[in-house]
């Protein structure tokens, strides 16, 4: 192989693999769209134009508006407003375009005040009404006149976390105890072995029921954060176990493993330090399928009801409103949050699929 | 193209296969990879043609290009391959395997049919789920026009052609039941199905121990005069080279760099290139311990006593008990201080177990392993507990058979040496530097690469960094496990002549485990010769490689290819056949 140094041959492990998942479009794709929702998640104060708690109930089930950059006089950066009116027949309060009234859009335009990051108080917002009494709503109203985009984009910030967090735990678990059984095999395997597969066995929304079922209800918004994220990786450990411990028993008989142990080296040093290293890239893609499980879960706790309760805002907890035949029918952007879902479970699935791929040098 | 050129000229009747110019390249763009780089010969009826050159000379490319069975994105890209079977000389006119189509009819005629090919792991290139028979069968039922138990009877005939023992029994056994050698000669049986005019053989030989070699090597010389054959032998072994080649090709690069009769080769070669191939085999049938000053002690350094390491009776599903496999039996070894120990033997003998249960990766069963520490006490490494092996472990080093795999991927160079100085605690910061800067240079590895990744190296310079892995922590004994059958023969001896430098200057000893017998005879002083996890015989290195006692011994060393191609060595071999030997895949 000498003849083919320079260039490549000298590019460290990651940055093959970050050229080989640059091919991979779909999940660059992926990737893009992940990195702007925790980017929303983080920041979300600055991307809601308003607070999502702030009701009006002459603004129930407010329609979408859309943006416009032009009117008949030129540009103008605005939204066309909406008017209440009766149906004459069946007296239901219906909203009307109405053309004489529009609700002038800025960037950074003052809105409420908050606290960026938690540190920095200010009251800009990305977008917002000129005027900041003015009320916009892009993404519609919901039962209580509150702006979905604002709601959605907290909620975000709330189930995005949960993913990472919870795969934190997950991988804290998973890790140690796949490790343990693929590194010592025989009879600590077979015991890890026989637990995953009995957690496996078990349903699971019924599991999730009965523990979410035993949080206390009158624990603050963060206690019920964390409760819930244990409950959902107390589940999610097992998949990751079961990698780890496969490439941890494919790895256990490698030449370079064996040099290691007799190079001196401490059980705890070839299995952080020799073997680790090599799984890190495995590790990191089975990580990134494991987040959507995350998001779904707790979606789905939240949307039985059993996850977090409002005031706090998830997608879950959002997607609640939508429960009903009647919010179908005549508020159908309730279903927005369900969109961002399917959104970044699919974009975090695709960016997994293309780390996988770009971890194993053997897939092509 | 002139006519004259597809025609055959006349006194040229004798050459089966003309390759003019042939280009095969993969891509298609400047960066394309020329495997074989426009090279031309000849093959003549009935004769042996070699093809000889290291890992990546394009030799295997060559002999895929005639068939047109490159992988893709491998292509022809240029020359002729014109063949002149019994149609092409009746018209007159050679039929050119370049042009035709890679699926088209006309070639799949010519594959099996008049062209057949052997290759070199018989393990992967016979289905695992039909019997032999029903594959054998299969190449007669597809060219030949008979019906299934005249197909059947010919495979019978065909396998006892290939000595294959009780073949109306053995065509109903599956590949799983053959062993190396007999999957070897069933894959001949099948290229023969059609009485092809021309064999070509991709390295056939090499997965196999040198025994079986020799038996298979025979084989196809005997049946080659049979049936009239030409023979096409792809291989990077020189030894195998002058056994049996008629005519040799040297490639390198995807060149050839020269071509002729086999003796012409051997004794007048061209290009120094050839001369550096041949050298390097002639140098490994000399012993290089007895060309240096002699560093053997009298002081004893480690006893093996009766050390046995047996694998218990395992129940299948069905409780029936398998008998317990003896992978050691009973074996016991004498080491001196500054000697080299050669332990040789075919794959299964034994003798890497051995070398794992002296370092303790494997539990030996039972038995005493003595080893003399540095501070005069002595240990018993069978019994030794952890801390006690973490002490000997500085002192006894290994050295690993696959350059590739025996460093860690994620690792610097850097790192990887300096790590048993840093685990040890001897060392750290810029003074582990500076000594693993010094261990790479001694093995003759810049110090600036310590930053490098194994894969920025060669085989044989992550052998290198390998040994200077071995050497951080002063060692006082290297096992070396087939140190050097990863690596091309040229770089071999470079390897081997590093270690014996590094003996020299730093008082080792070595426990070298090889088959290969020229490189026993170079290193060791003394070799140790098993056979079914026992020793049969121990004794003085040149006394064991030139006048061998024990049977099997014989038969091991006679078997060994020489560098003499009026030697014929292989026709004239000693056999040695086991008494009931146990195992035996067909009875």
């Amino acid at each position: 192989m000498a003849n083919l140094r320079g260039g490549i041959e000298y590019a460290s492990q990651w940055t093959l693999m970050w050229h080989r998942f640059r091919k991979h479009k779909l999940a660059v794709a992926g990737m893009v769209v992940v990195a702007l929702f925790y980017l929303i998640a983080l920041f979300a104060e600055f991307f809601a134009p308003f607070d999502p708690e702030e009701a009006n109930s002459r603004l129930t089930y407010h329609p979408p508006q859309s943006i416009h950059f032009f009117d008949k006089d030129g540009f103008r950066f605005h939204v066309t407003g909406y008017r209440l009116e009766r149906d004459p027949h069946t007296l239901k309060p219906i909203f009307v375009e109405d053309d004489g009234r529009k609700t002038d859009l800025a960037l950074f335009a003052r809105g409420h005040k908050y606290k960026l990051l938690g540190l920095i108080e200010t009251d800009v917002h990305l977008l917002g009404p000129k005027d900041p009494n003015e009320r916009f709503f892009i993404f519609g109203a919901d039962r209580m006149g509150r702006d979905v985009l604002s709601r959605t984009i907290y909620g975000g910030r709330f189930t995005m976390s949960l993913g990472l967090v919870g795969v934190c735990i997950s991988v804290l678990l998973g890790i140690t105890l796949g490790g343990l059984s693929g590194y010592y095999g025989g009879k600590i395997d077979w015991v890890v072995m026989r637990v995953v597969e009995y957690i496996i066995s078990l349903p699971t929304i019924p599991i999730w029921l009965a523990l979410a079922a035993a949080l206390p209800k009158n624990w603050p918004p963060h206690l019920q954060y964390l409760g819930i994220t244990v409950v959902i990786s107390l589940i999610g450990w097992t998949e990751l176990a079961r990698v780890v411990r496969g490439r941890f028993l494919a790895m256990r008989g490698e030449v370079f493993v064996i040099a290691a142990k007799l190079d001196g080296c401490s059980e705890r040093r070839v299995i952080f330090r020799h073997m680790l290293p090599s799984l890190a890239s495995h590790i990191i893609a089975a990580v990134t399928l494991a987040v959507p499980f995350m998001i779904l879960s707790e979606t789905s706790l939240s949307f039985l009801g059993l996850g977090l309760q409002p005031p706090s805002i998830s997608w879950g907890v959002l997607l609640k409103e939508a429960q009903n035949i009647r919010s179908i029918a005549s508020a159908p952007w309730l279903f927005i949050p369900g969109a961002c879902v399917v959104l970044a479970v699919l974009s975090l699935n695709f960016m997994g699929d293309g780390l996988r791929d770009a971890a194993d040098p053997y897939s092509h | 193209m002139a006519d004259n050129v597809n025609t055959n000229p006349r006194g040229a009747h004798d050459v089966i296969l003309d390759v003019r110019n042939l280009k095969t390249h993969f891509g298609d763009d400047d960066k394309a990879v020329r495997a074989v780089d426009d090279i031309s010969f000849k093959l003549q009826r009935g004769k042996t043609l070699c093809i000889v050159g290291e890992s990546g000379s394009g030799k295997s490319v060559t002999a895929r290009s005639i068939l047109q069975i490159v992988d893709y994105p491998g292509k022809i890209y240029g020359g002729e391959i014109l063949y002149w079977g019994d149609e092409q000389m009746k018209s007159g006119k050679a039929l050119d395997l370049a042009q035709l189509h890679p699926r088209s009819k006309q070639i799949r005629n010519i594959r099996g049919h008049e062209i057949a090919m052997i290759f070199q792991e018989p393990m992967t290139s016979l289905s695992p789920i039909h019997t032999i028979g029903s594959q054998i069968s299969e190449a007669i039922l597809l060219h030949q026009n008979v019906d299934k138990e005249e197909a059947r009877a010919r495979s019978i005939e065909l396998l006892r052609r290939v000595e294959i023992p009780n073949p109306a029994v053995a065509i109903d056994k599956y590949t799983f039941e053959y062993s190396g050698g007999m999957r070897q000669r069933a894959m001949i049986a099948m290229a023969l199905a059609c009485n092809p005019k021309i064999l070509i053989a991709d390295e056939p030989t090499t997965a196999l121990d040198v025994t079986t070699q020799a038996e298979i090597l025979a084989l196809i010389k005997e049946l080659q005069l049979a049936y009239g054959m030409s023979v096409l032998f792809i291989t990077h072994d020189m030894g195998v080279v002058a056994e049996i080649a008629d005519e040799i090709g040297v490639m390198k690069n995807g060149k050839m760099l020269e071509f002729g009769p086999s003796e012409q080769i051997f004794y007048t070669a061209q290009h120094d290139y050839t001369k550096e191939l041949i050298d390097s085999v002639r140098k490994l049938e000399t012993s290089a311990r007895k060309m240096r000053k002699s560093t053997i002690t009298d002081k004893k350094l480690l006893e093996v006593r009766n050390v046995s390491k047996i694998y218990p009776s395992r129940k299948s599903f069905l409780g029936k008990a398998s008998d317990p496999f003896k992978a050691l039996d009973n074996v016991s070894l004498d080491l001196y201080e500054g000697e080299n120990l050669g332990i040789v033997g075919e794959s299964g003998s034994g003798k890497t177990t051995m070398g794992n249960c002296l370092i303790r990766v494997l539990e030996p069963t039972s038995g005493e392993i003595l080893f003399k520490k540095s501070n005069g006490n002595i240990s018993d490494l069978a019994k030794a507990g952890k801390s006690e092996l973490r002490q000997v472990h500085r002192e006894i080093r290994m050295v690993f058979q696959d350059p590739f795999a025996s460093l860690n991927p994620r690792m610097t160079i850097g790192q990887i040496v300096g790590e048993p100085l840093l685990v040890s605690g001897l060392a750290s910061g810029k003074e582990l530097r500076d000594r693993v800067g010094k261990l790479l240079e001694t093995v003759g590895i810049p110090s600036a690469a310590m930053e490098r990744y194994p894969h920025a190296f060669s085989g044989g310079q992550r052998q290198r960094i390998g040994i200077a892995r071995s050497l951080a922590l002063n060692p006082r004994l290297i096992i070396a496990d087939e140190a050097t059958s990863a690596l091309d023969v040229t770089l071999r001896s470079q390897v081997l002549d590093l270690m014996l430098d590094l003996q020299e200057k730093l008082g080792l000893s070595y426990i070298l485990i090889s088959h290969d017998i020229g490189v026993i005879r170079y290193f060791c002083d003394r070799v140790a010769v098993m056979y079914k996890g026992q020793i049969v015989e121990t004794g003085e290195a040149g006394l064991i490689c030139s006048t061998p006692e024990h049977p099997y011994t014989k038969a091991l060393i006679s078997a060994v290819p020489g560098t003499h191609p009026r030697d014929k060595r292989i026709v004239n071999r000693h056999r040695y056949v086991a008494e009931a030997a146990p195992g035996k895949a067909v009875a």
